[in-house]
């Protein structure tokens, strides 16, 4: 049973390096999958790769979807993270 | 042994070995290999260097730039371990059985090509950091050094195309004897930044880094502008010589350290320096600086992926401020455009930069990012003697615009509660030939002037200072500057104002003799140009160099001026 949440980026630049190396960091401390949905397209947010390649803009509504063992920290820490660093809400 | 010459960017004698910050040689063969494992060992390996040598870089970029800017090399670590990249790469070696070269080259250029693709400026400028990652991996993979000035541990002259700000603020003074690159003027960012970290450079030289071999040994001369690869025993005990020569001139100019800018005749004038970091007033209080002229604040926007906050800009301020005790320190706001971009403002790219959209020009239209900057000083001026300049003023209108606003935050604040100066001076550039020739006008209002001569030069003789085909034109002495640098002198004092000078000029020998005739009062250049200047002030009459004022002016050429003045100073 998988725990997604929607959010949305209110970051002026959208999601850019800084804050992306910080969700990839957090993403790759859990064991389960941690996929980042945007525009119709989900990525690994384990990759910085992935995240950078959806060229996640302000205003974009994303999808945070965690699946695994430790499905429900790793989705608190994500959208804990996307908070603290002002990216959305 | 062979010669080359160049620009002397910044004096002194270095004699080291050549390290190279140039990209090597990348090219390589797309193999079949039969031992995949072992492929991909190499390619693990050469992986594993290249993390080790990018923690070394983030590192030092955190000491020397700050937390911000190490950022970026984050992110580049973090491709390097990025499951989306690195097992492709693998899987390739495995299907394919190709070599990690080929591998790595394909996977990462479908990322970069993807990257590329994009419709998104900043996604799009995200490929050149897989490029660059990349790069170092497979420098790895075929042997060859990818260098880094992060990465230098012994002293070396770096020889390169040309250095960014970010290469020059991690090269680390202890092992980097001197610098010498193919491009650049005595006024081109690596110039500058040579002249404020105090190492010989000489700029420039058009082919350095393609006669310089690696580990050979190079003299670079920053007082003449030559470049020696390979000396000879003669010419080494020569350089050696000259390098004493330097040091011992130094150190009788450091006695002239503590004391005030006298002229021959008794008149006092202000030697002050321009800055670009907080960092950076360690020099001018080493080299006996009376105050800072210039603070250039573009640094504090630059390399970044946004613009510093309010606190942020507080904090450079108040320790520049407080640094430089009870002396002037007068703080340029914003010059951003021309030649210096920010990627996270996303401007719309320009004919003519240099003519477009920049300093005060931009800040007026954003005036979020200009307000931000003018809360910071005002909040730091209670720390020391500040005073406020805007670049680019081409009309009264602006200098108004812009002087209410800054009266508006100052307002804002009071109400808050927060304590600011009440006699910080507001003063302009005079850049722009049209502020120059009604500078009567803007007399009445401004509280001072301080002469960009490089932008000024620029504009009245209609020569981009960094087209080399037309910087013949590039004519400090021409008496048109002349004209416009005494109407600006004039203006000023007919108000019972100051005017200075924080271009190149200030600190020019053939220039000084003339300023000071002029009645220049301020004179702002590198740091290390203060000692030299201040001795050669204290041989100088201003009162007969005066007396020479209207034949200067209305000489022909800047020829004549030049050879006027050599032979009245005996240069």
């Amino acid at each position: 049973m998988a725990v997604e949440k929607t959010m949305k980026i209110t970051d002026e630049t959208g999601v850019h390096a800084r804050p992306a190396t910080v969700l990839v960091n957090k993403a790759g401390n859990f064991a389960s999958d941690v996929t980042v949905e945007y525009n119709g397209k989900s990525v690994n947010l384990k990759s910085i790769m992935g995240v950078m390649s959806l060229g996640i803009p302000k205003d974009a509504e994303i999808k945070i979807v965690a699946d695994g063992s430790d499905e429900q920290e790793a989705l608190d820490a994500i959208v804990d993270a996307i908070k603290s660093e002002g990216l959305g809400e | 042994m062979s010669n080359i010459s160049g620009i002397a960017a910044s004096s002194g004698i270095a004699i080291a070995k050549v390290y190279k910050l140039a990209v090597p040689d990348l090219s390589f063969e797309k193999k079949k290999v039969d031992d995949t494992q072992a492929e991909i060992e190499r390619l693990n390996k050469a992986l594993e260097i290249s993390k080790q040598e990018l923690e070394k870089i983030r590192e030092n970029a955190r000491k020397s730039l700050g937390d911000e800017h190490a950022e970026i090399f984050s992110a580049h670590l973090l491709v390097l371990s990025d499951p989306e990249l690195i097992n492709p790469i693998q899987d390739k070696i495995n299907s394919e059985n190709v070599n990690a070269e080929s591998a790595l080259d394909e996977t990462a250029n479908m990322f970069i090509d993807m990257f590329k693709a994009m419709d998104n400026e900043y996604m799009r400028e995200r490929a050149a950091d897989i490029q660059d990652v990349t790069k170092r991996v497979m420098a790895h993979l075929l042997n060859v050094t990818f260098p880094n000035p992060a990465l230098i541990d012994e002293e070396v002259v770096v020889v390169a195309e040309d250095l960014t700000p970010s290469d020059t603020a991690q090269l680390n003074k202890q092992f980097v004897k001197g610098f010498t690159t193919n491009i650049g003027g005595r006024t081109s960012h690596s110039a500058i930044m040579a002249r404020s970290l105090e190492i010989p450079a000489v700029v420039g030289t058009k082919t350095i880094t393609s006669s310089a071999q690696r580990d050979e040994m190079i003299i670079v001369d920053g007082i003449d502008g030559e470049v020696i690869l390979n000396p000879t025993e003669d010419e080494l005990a020569t350089y050696k010589q000259k390098q004493e020569d330097f040091e011992k001139q130094k150190q009788v100019w450091a006695q002239l350290k503590d004391e005030p800018t006298i002229s021959a005749d008794n008149q006092h004038v202000e030697l002050v320096a321009n800055i670009g970091t907080p960092e950076d007033v360690v020099g001018v209080i080493n080299n006996g600086g009376e105050g800072v002229g210039l603070y250039r604040t573009e640094f504090l926007y630059m390399g970044k992926s946004q613009l510093p906050t309010e606190d942020e800009q507080f904090d450079a301020y108040k320790s520049v401020l407080e640094q430089m005790g009870d002396k002037p320190v007068v703080v340029r706001t914003l010059d951003i455009g021309g030649d210096k971009e920010l990627s996270y403002l996303k401007l719309p790219e320009e004919m003519n930069p240099f003519l477009g959209f920049r300093a005060i020009r931009l800040c007026l239209e954003r005036d979020d990012i200009f307000r931000t900057q003018l809360r910071a000083l005002l909040r730091a001026s209670v720390y020391g003697n500040l005073k406020i300049m805007f670049p680019m003023i081409a009309t009264l209108n602006e200098f108004r615009q812009a002087k209410a606003l800054l009266l508006e935050e100052k307002a804002n604040l009071t109400n808050e509660g927060v304590k600011v100066s009440d006699d910080i001076e507001v003063g302009i550039m005079v850049e722009i030939p049209s502020t120059a020739v009604i500078a009567r006008q803007f007399a009445k209002e401004v509280d001072f002037f301080s002469i960009g001569t490089n932008d000024l030069i620029q504009y009245t003789m209609a020569a981009d200072r960094m087209n080399e085909r037309v910087s013949y034109l590039y004519q400090p002495y021409h008496p048109a500057i002349l004209n416009l640098v005494n109407n600006v002198i004039e203006a000023a004092h007919a108000e019972g104002k100051w005017a200075g000078m924080c271009g190149e000029m200030a600190g020019d020998s053939i220039a000084i003799p003339i300023l000071l005739g002029l009645g220049l009062d301020e004179f702002s250049m590198s740091a290390t140009s203060i000692l030299p200047a201040r001795t050669q002030i204290r041989d100088l009459s201003k009162e007969e160099l005066a007396s020479f004022k209207d034949q200067l002016l209305s000489m022909d050429t800047a020829d004549e001026v030049e050879a006027f003045i050599r032979e009245k100073t005996n240069q």
